[in-house]
């Protein structure tokens, strides 16, 4: 299994020391369908959990990212900026959207792991 | 209370198809290629949509030419047969209460009509006219692309001979349909209506063919809004006038001589004068694409409309939008802005449609 955690949001959440990767689930690059472009905040920024970090534009609409736990900006995936499909080829891996300094690890308590996330989302579709 | 469901549904699941609930119907908004893909093999090929979710109503009463017109500004006594135009249902105030195809059918009137409109559309004909029949045990396919009439010719021998909005029956793989040559894509294509039960066997045979994919509401609203196409509901409705959503061209010299429609007095006084504000295209700079409902800004920041379609336009390769703007800011090239989570994206209103019409050329024979 995957160290990842997810929100019901549809983000993931990766945490290497104290350093939070972030992006959206296969899930929710599927539900988006083509993403063009990606609004990526700046570094320095801070986010409380489950405040508004980013939004991913796809042909259809705009969607709100969600920080998944609370934390200061440190990178913003500069990959995604020039190549927006990243986010639906390769959700978990290259198309990340940003890199947090986490506040409070505790936080990640809240959060759903692979499984619990993978029974979430078959509920959506039933 | 449950979608309704069109004799596609189960194939389009079949297919992979992203099902969404679309005025009142389930219809496939994508399929597994996406709607990039979709988009761009209906520009390069043929693609094959179910739009059997729209309403198509007979008029065939003996009066239905003159009752007909007496509820839109199109010219429908001018309508030789085998032919087919663009109108509008209008109220008092020259609002569109919906735009449809209608076509002369020898016989009868044969009108397609928006899915969302239906039921308003068929009281209104039926309060005025003689004769209506909602044909609601038919099918309406789209093949759409430049490869289409090479389809569809191979399955419907006599298809090429139909000229750009002309209409006629053929037998389409054995079964009896009323095909016109007409789209809303902006590339040559067909609409292919046939009975209801025969429809699954019809878009087989279609998507059979190598050129053929099938294609989502979602590719179908990026290929319209790329030919500058209005959407009933978004870019036009019953607060505005044929003549401010620059469709003027389907108002013929003897019907803005003569009105006897609804609205008329408006629309003459538009027409006559311009209207105080236009449907403009917009083509953005960057690459942040702006939604139905941003404000519209001029190169001081001072409001002057609202955008009421944008996206992403896949031939273009960026954003694009239509929106209404005031007439004094309508002309091409003029600069504007569009507010997008509080920043104005810069743009410039371009000339439609963004994207080339493709139409059959020629009369046919």
């Amino acid at each position: 299994m995957s160290d990842l955690r997810y929100t019901k949001d549809h983000e993931w959440v990766r945490l290497d020391g104290d350093v939070a990767v972030v992006g959206i689930s296969d899930y929710a690059q599927k539900q988006l369908g083509d993403v063009v472009y990606v609004e990526l905040p700046a570094v320095g920024k801070s986010f409380a959990q489950g405040a508004e970090a980013c939004t991913v534009e796809s042909v259809k609409a705009a969607s709100d990212v969600f920080a998944p736990v609370s934390g200061d900006v440190i990178e913003a995936n500069a990959a995604v900026n020039d190549d927006p499909s990243l986010v639906n080829t390769d959700p978990l891996g290259k198309g990340w959207f940003i890199k947090l300094r986490v506040k409070d690890r505790g936080e990640l308590a809240k959060l759903m792991d692979e499984a619990a996330y993978a029974k979430y989302v078959e509920g959506l579709d039933a | 209370m449950a979608p309704r469901t069109t004799p596609l549904h189960d194939l389009h699941v079949a297919l992979g198809a992203r099902m969404v609930d679309f005025a009142g119907w389930s219809m496939p908004v994508q399929f597994p290629p996406g709607i990039i893909a979709e988009h761009t093999h209906t520009r390069e090929k043929a693609s094959l949509f179910d739009v059997s979710h729209m309403g198509q109503v007979a008029l065939s009463g003996p009066s239905r030419v003159a009752q007909l017109e007496a509820l839109v500004p199109g010219d429908i006594s001018g309508l030789a047969p085998h032919r087919q135009r663009y109108t509008m249902l209008t109220n008092d105030a020259g609002g569109i209460i919906d735009d449809f195809m209608v076509a002369n059918a020898d016989d009868y009137l044969f009108l397609v009509v928006n899915a969302a409109r239906r039921d308003v559309d068929l009281a209104r004909l039926m309060a005025h006219v003689d004769g209506v029949t909602e044909l609601a045990d038919r099918a309406l396919l789209a093949l759409q692309g430049p490869l289409a009439a090479t389809v569809l010719g191979r399955l419907a021998p006599g298809v090429g001979s139909l000229a750009f909005m002309g209409v006629g029956v053929f037998d389409v793989a054995g079964v009896t349909a009323v095909v016109s040559r007409s789209g809303y894509t902006g590339e040559d294509g067909f609409e292919i209506s046939v009975p209801a039960e025969a429809a699954v066997e019809v878009a087989r045979r279609l998507l059979a063919e190598p050129e053929v994919a099938p294609a989502g509401l979602g590719a179908r609203d990026t290929l319209r809004l790329e030919a500058g196409l209005c959407l009933w509901g978004h870019d036009i409705d019953e607060t505005t006038t044929p003549v401010e959503a620059g469709l003027g061209w389907t108002i013929s010299k003897r019907r803005r001589e003569a009105g006897g429609y609804p609205g008329a007095s408006v629309i003459a006084r538009q027409l006559a004068e311009k209207p105080k504000r236009s449907l403009v295209g917009i083509r953005l700079d960057g690459r942040v694409p702006a939604r139905e409902l941003a404000q519209i800004t001029d190169a001081s920041g001072a409001p002057i409309g609202t955008v009421t379609s944008g996206g992403y336009g896949p031939s273009i390769g960026g954003p694009i939008a239509l929106g209404y703007v005031d007439a004094s800011h309508a002309a091409p090239d003029t600069a504007v802005g569009l507010a997008v989570r509080g920043v104005a994206q810069p743009g410039r209103i371009v000339k439609l449609p963004f994207v080339p019409h493709r139409y059959a050329k020629g009369q046919g024979s």
